[in-house]
């Protein structure tokens, strides 16, 4: 097991009657790249001011590198904090912004050059030094954001949603250049999105919230082929939810009956214990469904057509199942130039491996 | 934070004011009504106050009116031709009343540049009287407020959204409609705050009246002048301030229960305010009002030649721009005439004669002059520091932190431009009177504090809401201590702004007339007293040659502050 870079225990925040963050225990290994993950209102952020002591928390301990540092100010923190609109101080150029870390840190102005000019080449922007914020782009803007955290090597980097301001394709390549540099360096960074492609594409672990509390933690395999909840299934990526009851739980995984058509199937489990008669919900990710034209009268899960959409590198096709009370369906597959016709109105027959549907849980939902 | 700043307002200005007030119904023997007795037992000062009142509102409505083109133009041109346009209106803003009204007794007078100028057109043949009556007063009173009105409109419309006249293009309304149906109603409540700000101004001003108006064109807060320095009747200048108090109460009052005190203070509340408040009936016949004017309107460039017609919607018509650059003309134009009088040997008449420096050696060489700038500097850059002292951590209370009753906070901080300058002078000059305050430059700073405060505190508070306090935290983060935090991000930053408002506090000061009035005198005249008291006696070059400085001091402190307040903005 990696030594913990930061470790927090039992950690709350209410505003009022509103509770920010339910006690709440998490474990970051050195050199990880965590995401927490989550919409709006789920906590993230205030777990992260909290992290960075830009807010006191009602209960708990924060470790860093296993010292205590629950009471201690943000500037007593061996941390390093990348706002969402970078943060950066107006009226200092480049070159100033990145060394006043350092300066806070009384470093001799020979040796804050160096190390200035040094992070400056690893966010690959040497040429701006002398410039101020406002001339820069924002993806520049974003870079320089980064290179003062570095500059100082903290413990930990945290980053909130630091590219919620970029245009997809200028996001798809600094995520490349996070991803690069937390390469390089072996920092560990903490990463505030809402953003579920980004969390997957970039993290080492997701800490998925809700309302508050951890929905999951795992990798994005994990969470991906192995959702713990409702929630999670459908917080990452797209999922098709269908209600059924276990009847068997042996080494492999659940007999289960689905609701719709009461037949026998298989599913594979998510890590989660469940005990036969329990009402679940069975997971089958879009790129696993199998379409093909049917006939009336066909066996299985047939439906209509409704809509085809091609987005790019993917083919999607939404069916609405014949059965009463089944939601609509998504199916996915790669876009190919020779797009079999599919029309709109036709109908189809809906299938799946077993060892593609995963059961969850259904409690309800949190 | 706010406490001394309610300490400095509840004992320079509720204080004073109240203690007026209650002369009004004290005498001896206890309370009396005799001083309302006499203010309404013969219709002089009725016949005064319905002047007064027909002054402001006549000079309301022309401000307002010809004002509108004018902030209209400068919000939506190009950067640099608005920089210009917003020169000419702050010039003209900063310029001294004094200046202004003095720039016109001179222009007006029988040998001044408009009689020469009709005389030579053949429009008359003797020089007509031209002061000293209705026009003049109402001349000189529109160019001292008119740049109160644009600025004030201006701060509105510059938050309309350029879009929205365009949406309404696209579907299907002509120019007229966009404008009328779209563009003004959403202008209404800079014009509303515009009316407000100007009738209040108006009805406590005294300089234009004495200067440019005759006998029947005094105004009230003349009386009140001259209740105190002719026979120092404490009782009945305070019935006369009770009067003119309470005219500025109801105007306000109408304007809360039509349009909501909280348009004036921000333009963001703009949007809800006009719709919600108006009563139905009103709103209807007024949307009625619109759409006939936004047809007449498209009517009449149907009407038009196609070519032009066609041209680009968001460039101002010729018209337009020839209107405001006339407008800009006539209210800078006078004070800068004085430029080349004040180098004139031939005293005022127009065209000036010769060159000479006589009149500026002659306020050189005078005590008096040189003592009153000298006074005026130290109670200007006293009261600036005063009022920032004061006055920013008020504004940090008041935009940082949850306060309750912060409205009323608010109101209290800015009342003192809500009262009328004379009647806070006159209560000042009674308690100074007693505590032996009379003349002494602490007591004038004190003074200048209370008017200057409302203007710190307002500029301070929109200084702090564009500061982003996420610099803060990401200063704390990368390692700043509290201390290098101020120190290294949130001053430098701010500082721009507070440099701007301490010359706002200093300005105000430095042209401050009507509590200098009674509270100096003689050798402890400020500068704008002494002036007084010069162009009250005569009207002579070396007026001409103390506004010619005036002005060029005042232009350069415009140039300071608005370059500042752009490398303010800049970031």
């Amino acid at each position: 097991m990696v030594p913990s870079s930061l470790r927090i225990s039992k950690l709350s925040k209410r505003f009022g009657d509103f509770v920010a963050l339910a006690p709440t225990s998490l474990d970051v290994g050195k050199g990880e790249f965590l995401t927490l993950l989550g919409p709006s209102g789920s906590g993230k952020t205030t777990l992260l001011s909290l992290i960075a002591g830009l807010a006191r928390p009602d209960e708990g301990r924060i470790l860093i590198d296993d010292a205590d540092v629950t009471h201690s100010p943000a500037y007593e923190r061996d941390i390093g904090v990348v706002f969402q609109n970078y943060a950066l101080f107006p009226h200092m150029s480049v070159e100033d912004n990145i060394a006043f870390p350092l300066k806070m840190r009384k470093m001799s102005d020979a040796e804050a050059r160096k190390r200035t000019m040094e992070a400056l080449e690893t966010v690959r922007l040497p040429h701006v030094a002398k410039r101020y914020p406002r001339e820069l782009s924002g993806g520049q803007q974003q870079r320089i954001a980064l290179a003062r955290c570095i500059v100082y090597r903290p413990a930990i980097i945290l980053m909130d949603e630091p590219l919620g301001a970029l245009d997809k394709k200028l996001r798809d390549q600094m995520q490349l250049e996070i991803k690069r540099i937390h390469r390089e360096l072996r920092t560990t960074i903490v990463y505030v999105t809402h953003d579920q492609e980004e969390a997957m594409t970039m993290s080492d672990r997701i800490c998925l919230m809700n309302s508050g509390t951890i929905e999951q933690l795992g990798t994005p395999e994990d969470l991906y082929f192995r959702p713990r909840s409702v929630f999670v299934a459908d917080f990452l990526g797209e999922s098709n939810l269908l209600s059924a009851t276990v009847r068997d739980v042996d080494a492999d995984g659940l007999d289960i009956v689905l609701t719709h058509q009461q037949a026998g199937s298989r599913a594979v489990g998510n890590g989660a214990r469940f005990a036969a008669g329990e009402p679940i919900k069975v997971m089958v990710r879009p790129q696993n469904l199998h379409v093909e034209s049917a006939t009336t009268g066909a066996g299985g899960l047939t439906g209509r057509l409704v809509d085809v959409m091609i987005s790019g590198s993917l083919t999607r096709l939404y069916i609405a199942p014949e059965t009463a009370g089944l939601p609509q369906l998504v199916a996915a597959y790669p876009t190919r130039s020779s797009l079999v016709p599919h029309e709109i109105g036709q109908l189809v027959s809906v299938g799946w491996n077993p060892s593609d549907a995963v059961a969850i849980g259904d409690s309800g939902g949190h | 934070m706010g406490g001394p700043l309610a300490l400095l307002l509840v004992c320079f200005l509720v204080y004073p004011v109240g203690q007026l007030l209650l002369l009004s119904v004290q005498n001896d023997s206890g309370f009396t009504l005799a001083q309302y007795r006499q203010l309404f037992a013969s219709s002089v000062y009725v016949d005064v106050l319905l002047i007064t009142l027909k002054i402001s509102l006549v000079t309301t409505l022309v401000c307002v009116v010809t004002g509108y083109p004018i902030a209209y133009l400068i919000s939506i041109v190009g950067k640099d031709r608005k920089a210009r346009l917003l020169f000419f209106v702050l010039l003209s803003f900063w310029t001294s009343f004094l200046v202004r009204a003095f720039a016109w007794v001179v222009l007006l007078g029988r040998n001044g540049v408009i009689n020469k100028l009709l005389f030579s057109l053949g429009i008359v043949s003797t020089p007509a009287s031209l002061l000293y009556n209705f026009g003049s007063v109402l001349v000189g009173m529109v160019n001292a407020l008119l740049p109160l009105a644009v600025l004030t409109m201006l701060s509105v419309m510059e938050n309309i959204d350029r879009n929205l006249p365009r949406a309404a293009a696209t579907l299907g309304a002509g120019p007229g409609m966009a404008f009328w149906k779209i563009y003004f109603p959403l202008s209404l409540p800079g014009v509303a705050a515009a009316g407000i700000m100007v009738f209040v101004t108006a009805i406590g001003f005294f300089i234009v009246p004495a200067l440019l108006g005759g006998r029947r064109e005094t105004m009230i807060t003349q009386l009140i002048i001259d209740q105190i320095q002719q026979t120092m009747n404490w009782g009945f200048a305070g019935a006369i301030s009770v009067l003119l108090l309470l005219v500025v109460l109801v105007v306000f009052a109408a304007y809360d229960r039509l349009l909501g005190l909280s348009t004036m203070t921000g333009a963001a509340t703009a949007r809800k305010a006009v719709p919600s408040r108006l009563s139905g009936p009103i709103q209807k016949a007024g949307d009625t009002v619109l759409t006939l004017l936004g047809s007449l309107f498209d009517g009449i460039i149907d009407l038009l030649p196609s070519r032009k017609r066609d041209r680009n919607p968001d460039q101002p018509g010729l018209g337009l721009q020839v209107f405001v650059w006339a407008m800009l003309l006539v209210i800078s134009l006078p004070t800068l005439l004085m430029i080349p009088l004040s180098f004139g040997s031939g005293g005022l008449n127009w065209p000036p004669q010769g060159f000479t420096l006589h009149w500026y050696e002659t306020v050189l060489a005078s005590p008096v002059w040189t003592q009153a700038l000298l006074r005026s500097l130290m109670v200007g850059i006293g009261t600036g520091l005063l009022a920032m002292l004061v006055g920013t951590p008020a504004a940090f209370l008041l935009v940082r932190s949850e306060i309750p009753g912060k409205a009323a906070w608010l109101a209290f901080i800015l009342s003192p431009i809500v009262v009328p300058r004379m009647i806070i002078a006159v209560g000042l000059f009674y308690v100074f009177a007693r505590i032996g305050l009379v003349g002494s430059a602490f007591g004038l700073i004190l003074g200048h504090t209370v008017v200057a405060v409302p203007y710190v505190v307002m500029t301070m508070m929109a200084v702090l809401r564009n500061y982003d306090t996420r610099l803060d935290l990401a200063a704390q983060s990368l390692g700043a201590r509290p201390f290098a935090t101020l120190r290294h991000i949130t001053f430098p930053i701010l500082g721009a702004g507070m440099m701007s408002s301490f010359l706002f506090a200093f300005a105000t000061s430095f042209d401050e007339l009507t509590i200098a009035l009674f509270a100096t005198g003689g050798l402890n005249a400020t500068l704008p007293k002494q002036f007084w008291d010069e162009v009250t006696l005569q009207v002579s070059p070396v007026i001409a040659a103390v506004s010619t400085c005036l002005f060029v001091f005042m232009g350069l402190l415009i140039f300071v502050a608005e370059h500042l307040r752009r490398r303010a903005a800049a970031r």
